[in-house]
């Protein structure tokens, strides 16, 4: 049926709004090696415009919801929203279900909207997330919002890595204490206490409040004096999207006001670096260990022959001699993913 | 788990049909068999189907029909399809009689899944649907 069309074809193509070439390019993306590589460089100098948005919190805390609203009202506002959804995969099978889009269904408007699993491959999302931002942003999608469910450190990260990340709480999920242990919160510009209607909402931002006078006591506040607010908002009833996303726009008014975006922008781009680097060096240790000497050593680790530390060493002085060109990354990626599914 | 690319496929229910109990079981079949499985849910068109399976760049999509729509809403899906020129097998599953079959095959639709298929055999008929697309 339809031909195949090359990188650069499918790229043009996205660029000037054909929805199926962008869905094909971020299938592409999301499979790495060197298409992901090809369009990563084709992207790069048409993006760095939208403003980026993170949303996570609990499974079931209304994400999707929410993010169904937000996307409603930014195409009626004329906006040309985008939105990545992850969902975890499974971790014996690979398999997913991708269930975020039944919640923000606007499928016949100005949205895109991609769900992506986080398939088993480690660092994988650290590397598909960005670049499907960009590969959005490319094709004049603006705000790009990624939705994750905040429970692995990779999920946080991605989410810590937007502009303005959001993250959603509901009532019943736990007291002080909990808003209080460290990770997810101290990620958050924008607090939404979703689920407002039901019991036990004023709690949950009375907890956020005094967690945040906390931050400020013990001098973990930002260097700006910027406080994130707590919206209070009802996603099934439509009630605070709108607040929700004032929120929003004034955090991303305070980045522009303070230079802040560009620093956050910066931080992005070095954790992708440090991500692909990574990804790199484990290509690389694969080949290390599969290399003739390299096997050598690693039998005598696994014979209990020398200890593990001499092997790693000695694979070490090798991997350093390899010439790192010639790692065939997709093959590493295939094989990581397949290890961690058997 | 196999080196093949991972199968995407989108499962929902088209029209007012509201029995959604075998499309979640469904869901859950091919999740098991390693599948990314994006789930529509109810009340979707044909319409809201091919955008959906042109933003996720599927590899299949799966109809589950239980309310007699399907010599109606299948061959319109397999037109929707066609005419927005996605190589992407429709497969239906749900309550057919054995004389609707043949016409549905005859009017596009890869595969069509009764009652009593078993798991492997609903996992194996989406991934030669999606072979015989992609050969």
């Amino acid at each position: 049926m339809a031909t195949k069309r090359s990188v650069p074809e499918l790229y043009a193509a996205a660029r000037s709004g054909e929805r199926r070439a962008l869905g094909r390019l971020l299938t592409a993306v999301e499979r790495g090696g060197a298409a992901a590589d090809e369009i990563s460089e084709l992207a790069h100098p048409d993006s760095g415009k939208a403003h980026i948005v993170g949303i996570t919190g609990s499974p079931g805390a209304g994400k999707s919801t929410l993010v169904g609203q937000l996307v409603s009202d930014l195409v009626a506002a004329g906006k040309k929203p985008a939105v990545l959804a992850v969902d975890p995969s499974s971790p014996l099978t690979g398999g997913a279900i991708l269930g975020d889009r039944i919640r923000i269904e606007d499928g016949e408007s100005e949205a895109f909207i991609r769900s992506m699993a986080t398939r088993g491959h480690s660092g994988g999302l650290a590397l598909a997330v960005p670049l499907a931002v960009r590969v959005f942003d490319a094709a004049g999608y603006d705000p790009v919002i990624i939705e994750t469910v905040g429970v692995g450190q990779v999920e946080v990260d991605v989410v810590g890595a937007a502009d303005t990340a959001v993250v959603v709480m509901t009532p019943g999920m736990g007291d002080a204490v909990q808003a209080n242990k460290a990770g997810l919160l101290e990620v958050a510009d924008v607090f939404v206490v979703n689920k407002a209607d039901r019991p036990g909402a004023n709690d949950v931002r009375r907890d956020l409040d005094l967690m945040l006078d906390l931050s400020h006591m013990t001098g973990q506040e930002s260097e700006t004096g910027y406080r994130p607010p707590i919206v209070m908002a009802s996603a099934l009833h439509g009630d605070g999207s709108a607040d929700v996303w004032a929120a929003v726009e004034a955090h991303l008014a305070h980045l522009d006001d303070t230079g802040l975006r560009d620093s956050r922008r910066k931080h992005r781009m070095r954790t992708e670096v440090k991500a692909r680097l990574e990804q790199a060096m484990s290509a690389a240790a694969d080949q290390a260990m599969d290399s003739t000497v390299g096997a050598a050593w690693l039998d005598q680790a696994e014979r209990a022959e020398i200890a593990p530390t001499r092997a790693t060493n000695e694979l070490l002085a090798l991997l350093l001699k390899t010439d790192l060109s010639n790692i065939d990354m997709q093959s590493t990626i295939d094989r990581q993913r397949n290890e961690e599914l058997s | 788990m196999s080196d093949e690319p991972q199968i995407r496929i989108l499962l929902a229910k088209l029209g007012l049909d509201g029995h959604d109990r075998g499309l979640k079981v469904v869901a859950r079949i091919l999740r098991d068999a390693g599948m990314e499985v994006i789930y529509l849910g109810l009340r979707q068109t044909t319409d809201s189907i091919v955008a959906a399976a042109e933003q996720e760049d599927a590899d299949a999509i799966g109809l589950s029909m239980h309310n007699a729509g399907h010599m109606t809403l299948a061959p319109a899906m397999v037109k929707a399809v066609n005419d927005a020129e996605l190589d992407c097998p429709v497969i239906v599953g749900g309550i057919v009689p054995d004389q609707d079959v043949q016409p549905l095959l005859d009017a596009g639709v890869a595969v069509v899944l009764g009652p009593g298929a078993s798991a492997e055999e609903v996992a194996q008929s989406v991934r030669d649907a999606v072979a015989a697309v992609n050969s």
